[in-house]
């Protein structure tokens, strides 16, 4: 397996795993480890895919592994997830379909979305995974509003706000964080500062000493968390999502990550990243860490490993075949759904 | 029947649909405790409490992005923006989100907020209390804007916009919130969209208007009469969906055609009007269409007066119709 880089280990001992994440750690820590790999399968596959034309545009999420599988693991049913570009995998997680989710990619007749936004932004309302746009940040706001929904409601739920270290400096990340302070609504603010917002690095987003401390000019707590870290982003949305629960208010938690992949396939990040970064995002690759402390900790052998891969691949060949084979939207769906069906045209009850 | 003002119909329409319907609820600056700068939310804070009636922070993208996240998830929030020229930095919202959320999920996430704006000149509010800026909005598709001009159609159009199923924008004319009375309906007097109100009949001229700007057309349309010209009016009152139907018969039986907005001329809304004449009535005109607007400029203070039309420009600008052919 270490053909690699170095891979900064995970600095835990089992003990020290299940006192942060709880007794059922071996399950949570294995089922984890496979959906970071179907993420990493996903993310090679599309690439690849676009880069033959087959899919029209791709925004892998290499390098969030954790931090999106943790928010799938670490949330309930009734929690809502309002992503960035680089969420899908917390839809996936939670439950949506991988070949629902290929319909989307390929922008077929299947999308739930009906084709009409890029690849990379489904709407999966099944599992409260809300439709976004490519505008950053505006999403942040929606959080808030339907946290003080739930909340009006005495309904369950915390929602899940995400955005990247660019969105810290959009107008709805002041908006959203200033009134979930002054509403103390149920929402945990995600943060994945991977490090680049495009070509930007975060040293010229902002002048903080951290995007986490951020929330103190909101009223709440703000935390930074190694976000390639499985064990202690899960730990971090666990207590915030708690807390969250409980009325204590919002959080702002800023996981720190490495962008491992160019920011779109649109993007060419050899004009602006120093020689060194691939390196050193590869010895903080959330998959890796995670792979080397199950071989260490947790027995996870290399046919076992081989497997995990061989399946991960297998699910999404077979989702891809499925979309592919999946025509186009209809011409007439062009203007459909800009406005709510006239009540005329609707089918009569017949009661 | 109750003889209300505009703003009281407002007010009034806002009571009904908040006690008919426990998931309507309004949010924005001062809108509680104080009940509206322009009192237009008066007495809602104390009868529905802060949960429904919502005292935002001063961020116009908060009050529409909050309010999306609301819709989303099955409320029906009325926002309002205290003056349309401050609606700005909520155009992202507007533009971006709220009127694409439908369309983008494939209907998964219909994503109905009311935002009530005052808007429109004459009130001594210089540049950024005065603008009249609808054209921004109607050229957005998946958001409905109206516009009422009197206070039977205030209520009835603000109570169809919170029962509708998208996105509306309310666009309420300040000018004349008090200036204008008229009975309302004590029922529901819901007012469709996509229906023109007639006005006044007439058969030489149709001139065509909406908000603020219908009283001026009206009183136009009374002093032509005593010219011997027969003004039709029309108050257009839904720009999206706009009743085309109308303005092309009007037209049809006129064969002269008058727009009037206190907007900016250049891609204001009577541009879209005389496109819609030019292709479904070209041939029933029998002058060119005349627009009687703004000035292409940024909206005075000292000389409002000058740049809004008022019935004499708009007696001008039809009796100009009237002698060319």
């Amino acid at each position: 397996m270490n053909s690699g880089p170095t891979i900064v280990p995970l600095p835990y001992k089992a003990s020290e795993v299940e006192a942060a994440i709880g007794s059922n750690w071996p399950s949570i820590l294995l089922s984890a480890y496979r959906w970071m790999v179907l993420g990493r399968t996903l993310d090679a596959r599309m690439q690849a895919l676009q880069r033959q034309g087959r899919v029209g545009f791709y925004g892998a999420s290499t390098g969030h592994e954790a931090v999106n599988v943790a928010a799938g693991l670490a949330t309930e049913a009734d929690d809502w997830i309002f992503p960035g570009l680089r969420e899908q995998l917390v839809a996936l997680v939670r439950g949506h379909s991988l070949v629902t989710y290929a319909h989307h990619l390929f922008a077929d007749d299947l999308d739930p979305g009906r084709g009409r936004n890029m690849p990379c932004h489904p709407t999966a309302s099944e599992v409260h995974y809300v439709s976004m746009s490519s505008v950053i940040g505006t999403q942040i706001s929606h959080a808030v509003g339907l946290a003080h929904a739930l909340r009006s409601r005495s309904a369950p739920g915390v929602v899940l706000a995400f955005f990247g270290d660019g969105g810290t400096s959009s107008n709805d990340f002041h908006a959203g964080l200033n009134f979930a302070g002054v509403w103390r609504l149920p929402v945990v603010f995600c943060c994945a500062n991977n490090q680049w917002a495009i070509s930007v690095p975060v040293e010229r987003q902002t002048a903080a000493t951290s995007l986490a401390s951020k929330a103190d000019a909101y009223g709440f707590g703000g935390s930074r968390v190694d976000g390639t870290d499985f064990v202690a982003v899960y730990r971090a949305l666990r207590e915030a999502l708690a807390a969250a629960r409980s009325n204590a208010g919002p959080k702002l938690l800023e996981f720190v990550v490495y962008r491992m992949t160019p920011h779109s396939s649109a993007d060419d990040p050899t004009r602006y990243q120093p020689a060194d970064w691939a390196a050193r995002a590869a010895s903080h690759d959330p998959v890796g860490r995670l792979e080397a402390w199950l071989f260490a900790h947790q027995g996870l052998t290399e046919p076992a490993r081989s497997r995990f891969k061989a399946e991960a691949e297998e699910q999404v060949r077979e989702a891809v075949r499925v979309a592919e084979e999946t025509p186009p939207p209809r011409p007439g769906s062009l203007t459909e759904d800009v406005y709510a069906p006239a009540v005329s045209s609707r089918a009569p009850k017949g009661r | 029947m109750t003889e209300l003002t505009l703003v009281q119909a407002v007010n009034r329409g806002l009571f009904e649909a908040m006690r008919s319907d426990p998931d309507v609820l309004v949010l924005g600056e001062d809108v509680g405790v104080n009940g509206g700068v322009f009192r237009a939310t008066e007495g809602l804070y104390k009868e529905f409490g802060a949960d429904r009636v919502i005292d935002t922070p001063l961020s116009e993208t908060g009050i529409v992005g909050t309010a999306i996240g609301m819709a989303l998830y099955g409320l029906k929030p009325v926002a309002e923006i205290q003056f349309l020229d401050f609606i700005y930095p909520a155009f992202d919202q507007i533009v971006s989100e709220l009127s694409k959320f439908r369309y983008r999920s494939g209907g998964q996430y219909p994503c109905h907020v009311v935002i009530r704006s005052p808007y429109g000149g004459g009130i001594r509010g210089g540049l950024y209390h005065s603008q009249s800026t609808e054209a921004y909005f109607c050229h957005t598709a998946g958001l409905k804007v109206v516009v009422p001009s009197t206070p039977a159609d205030a209520k009835g159009l603000l109570l169809t916009a919170i029962h509708d199923e998208d996105p509306v924008l309310f666009l309420e004319p300040k000018r004349i919130y008090r200036s204008v009375t008229g009975e309302v309906p004590d029922g529901d007097g819901r007012v469709p969209f996509g229906t023109a109100r007639l006005v006044r009949e007439g058969t030489d001229v149709s001139l065509f208007a909406y908000g603020a700007m219908v009283p001026p057309t009206s009183e136009a349309a009374e002093k032509l009469a005593g010219e011997g010209i027969s003004a039709e009016v029309i108050d257009l009152r839904s720009l999206v969906p706009l009743d085309e139907a109308s303005v092309v018969a009007s037209v049809q039986k006129t064969g002269r055609a008058v727009v009037v907005h206190e907007a900016a001329r250049f891609c204001g809304f009577g541009g879209e009007v005389a496109a819609v004449l030019a292709e479904k009535a070209f041939y029933s005109l029998k002058a060119p269409i005349a627009r009687v607007t703004g000035y292409d400029t940024p909206f005075p203070y000292a000389l409002e007066n000058l740049y809004l039309p008022n019935a004499d420009t708009i007696m001008h600008a039809a009796r100009s119709t009237v002698k060319a052919g």
